[in-house]
């Protein structure tokens, strides 16, 4: 047969190597994590009763319209395939206390993906993480609301005389404010007051355990993070179990750290990025007037990226090292 | 323990058992065939028999006659791939782009060779640099693509002592196995080569390093080393593993420093086609005329390894192995990660190219570019330790801090981009500017 006869020159293309392609693209990096989010989600439900879904949900609406219309107004093409707003949206929501009326959630994911992202000029280039913007935002503009916790509908009986059924606080102010120590298995399982994702220590760790064998997420900043704050309470004459599993570190050493946008890129960076996080975390856990740190130490964090990134820049092959036998 | 390798480097899809299992053939001589004369790094060569006596149309050649050289130490001839008659001086198009000048002649069939080609006899018996002239006479450079000329490799400049010679079987492309079958097939060749090599650059230490997804090759060539004080190395399967520098710090821990050659640490790395070669010239004075080729591909009708004559059209491969099954979207000389996209069936096959591929469009496929994420697999799996992503900036000046001329442009950072961002093409940009800019200062 000769060559010519299944030759169409109309559609050979000519391009410069490499020729070959991986699979793996960012809307499936999205997916991933929001298939990991997913163990925190069904927690949220089971703990706080289905309208922890409607507030997921609010949030993720906010994330999608803002995205939309701002890549509108832009003239761009509408990125919402690319799952980085469902992503955000699913993020924020899980940092927010249950209960919450729809416009607040909707609010705070429009706001994260507005101020926090899209003014940056879009997807990879915002400096901070857009979910923590987002419940920045709330925070600062609706206290009461977001600091309105409650027990989960089974929980509380370890508390005896004490546990009055409805209204409680987290188990980090609890601790701050009453002195009262919410034993670990409950912090553990997640039958805790609490923002809806970060009471269930066993969903994150799932989740996060996901993410590192996908490979979506590296160990450095988790570890670094974790260990951190977990030695920090140590040495503090802490209890780094507490530590680790009440409050939002679990939530925030996996999912928010990590966001590639906003962490960085170097492998002594995220070392470095992960023990800053954790330094503050304990510093505004230990000694502030916030019952917890995560929140601004990774904001904080974020802020310190470039520079981090300039201070730790890979050695180049055949530089820094005697080139000789090692 | 775990097999020996480099720092980064992804794990493309093999494809490799397309061809891994076919038998070297032998392609039939072409009536013509187009002999460029340049197929190395250096030196263009002159069309000529000898340094007096230049060559025209008209001529008659025999096969393994030395059709074009230069005085110059940055090169290497060629020499005729058949015996017949000088048609024209005329040039052809290489699979990067250059027209360059070339010989044409017109195969008479019979393969009649040089009075020249003799056996060099008894290895014993030749002088380094005796050993060094007959492989620059043969026109030997490196064949796994490079094709940089051996005898030059072997005479490291003043300072500088090579101990070792690593002879580079990884084959880390995907689809080529040419360098798996020699392996396999003639592996004694390769151990007289680095024997010859050894000699010739008085290196103590010789490593041949084969990745560990070719059991058989290594096999067969522990076998052929039989007792000689060499080592077979089973690297990674890994790429770049075959990355010159990334083989040296896999084989010898050592690292050849930015800028700087495999000399600088007492290293030569030869392919195992080039070894053959080597053998042959030695042991039958036959100079680099054919070399082994593989032509796979998802729509090649019938894949294959064939030893063909320098100067064939890739046309004729093609056509022996039954032509296409379905159009092409990309054909490719090389292999599919540093290989050239190619759309000209008539340029011939030179010293050195391994492999031609016709990729359909479910392998070689085209999306559109994202924005990059920063989630830093190119910095990852960069075997050169770049961060690829801030070397691509270009034409953002803050690029050409980040390294650009330490890039061995192996594309692992375009493969692994979940962007589809095209980061290899633009840091050969701002690897092109980082270059201009030092000739302006230089």
């Amino acid at each position: 047969m000769s060559v010519e006869e299944n030759l169409d020159r109309s559609a050979l293309t000519v391009t410069s190597s490499p020729h070959l392609k991986d699979k793996t693209r960012n809307r499936g990096i999205m997916l991933d994590v929001a298939i990991a989010l997913l163990p925190a989600v069904a927690a949220a439900t089971y703990f706080f009763g289905t309208w922890a879904l409607v507030t997921i949900a609010s949030c993720i609406a906010g994330a999608f319209v803002a995205e939309a219309g701002i890549m509108a107004a832009r003239g761009k093409d509408i990125p919402l395939g690319d799952g980085s707003a469902l992503v955000t949206g699913l993020l924020l929501g899980l940092t927010l206390p249950p209960d919450l009326p729809i416009w607040v959630g909707f609010l705070g994911g429009a706001f994260g993906i507005g101020v926090g992202k899209a003014i940056f000029g879009g997807l990879g280039l915002n400096m901070f993480n857009p979910a923590l913007v987002g419940r920045a935002f709330l925070v600062a503009s609706f206290p009461v609301l977001l600091t309105s916790f409650r027990w989960p509908w089974n929980s509380g009986a370890w508390m005896g005389a004490e546990f009055d059924a409805v209204s409680t606080a987290t188990p980090l102010a609890l601790l701050k404010f009453s002195a009262v120590e919410t034993p670990a298995m409950e912090l553990f399982l997640g039958n805790v007051g609490g923002s809806l994702g970060e009471t269930s220590a066993l969903a994150l760790i799932i989740g996060g355990m996901y993410l590192l064998f996908r490979g979506v997420i590296n160990w450095r900043i988790p570890a670094s993070y974790i260990g951190t704050v977990m030695l920090l309470a140590l040495v503090g004459g802490d209890d780094p179990v507490f530590h680790l599993l009440a409050g939002g570190l679990l939530l925030g050493a996996f999912f928010m750290a990590t966001d590639y946008v906003t962490s960085p890129i170097t492998a002594r960076g995220k070392l470095v990025f992960g023990f800053g996080c954790g330094l503050l975390t304990y510093v505004i856990r230990s000694f502030g007037g916030y019952p917890e740190g995560v929140l601004y130490s990774i904001l904080l964090m974020n802020s310190a990226v470039p520079l981090i990134e300039r201070f730790t820049r890979p050695r180049v092959f055949g530089t820094g090292v005697k080139t000789g036998e090692s | 323990m775990a097999a020996k390798t480099f720092r980064g480097g992804v794990h493309p899809p093999e494809f490799k058992d397309l061809t891994s299992s076919s038998a070297i053939e032998n392609l039939p001589p072409p009536d013509r065939v187009v002999v460029p004369l340049v197929q190395h790094i250096g030196a263009p060569c002159q069309p000529a028999v000898t340094e007096e006596t230049e060559l025209s149309k008209g001529d008659e050649v025999r096969l393994g006659q030395k059709i074009g050289d230069v005085d110059a130490f940055v090169s290497a001839p060629v020499h005729a791939p058949v015996s017949g008659e000088v048609a024209d001086i005329g040039s052809a198009r290489l699979s990067d782009g250059r027209k360059v000048p070339a010989v044409i002649i017109d195969s008479d069939g019979e393969d009649r060779p040089s009075e020249e080609i003799e056996p060099a006899g008894d290895m014993r018996n030749l002088s380094p640099e005796e050993i060094k002239g007959i492989i620059r006479e043969a026109g030997i450079v490196g064949m796994g693509g490079a094709a940089f000329p051996c005898h030059v490799k072997y005479s490291p400049p003043e300072g500088n002592e090579l101990d070792t010679i690593v002879i580079n079987g990884c084959e880390c492309e995907p689809f080529l196995t040419c360098d798996d079958r020699l392996m396999i097939e003639e592996p004694g060749e390769i151990v007289f080569g680095l024997e010859v090599i050894m000699k010739a650059t008085g290196a103590k230490r010789g490593i041949i390093g084969i990745e560990d997804n070719k059991p058989q090759a290594i096999e067969a060539v522990r076998e052929a080393v039989g007792d000689r004080d060499f080592e077979v190395v089973a690297v990674q399967t890994k790429y770049p593993q075959g990355a010159e520098k990334q083989l040296i710090k896999a084989v010898t821990g050592r690292e050849v420093p930015s800028g700087g050659l495999p000399l600088n640490v007492g290293v030569v790395v030869n392919n195992v086609a080039t070894a053959a070669s080597i053998s042959a010239a030695i042991r039958t004075g036959m100079p680099l005329v054919e070399r082994i080729v593989t032509v796979s591909g998802d729509v090649v009708a019938r894949p294959a390894n064939l030893r063909v004559r320098i100067g064939t059209p890739i046309r004729d491969l093609f056509e022996f192995c039954g032509g296409f099954t379905e159009s092409p979207a990309r054909i490719i000389s090389g292999g599919p990660l540093m290989g050239q996209a190619i759309a000209d069936l008539d340029m011939p096959i030179v010293k050195g190219t391994s492999g031609l591929l016709a990729l359909s469009s479910r392998i070689v496929t085209y999306e559109e570019e994202e924005p990059c994420i920063r989630c830093g697999r190119c910095v990852d799996i960069c075997p050169a330790y770049l961060m690829p992503l801030f070397t691509a900036r270009y034409p953002d000046d803050e690029a050409l801090e980040y390294n650009p001329l330490d890039c061995i442009e192996c594309g692992s950072c375009s493969y692994i981009c979940p962007a589809n961002q095209r980061l290899l093409p633009r840091i050969r940009l701002t690897k092109m500017e980082a270059q201009a800019r030092q000739r302006d200062e230089g």
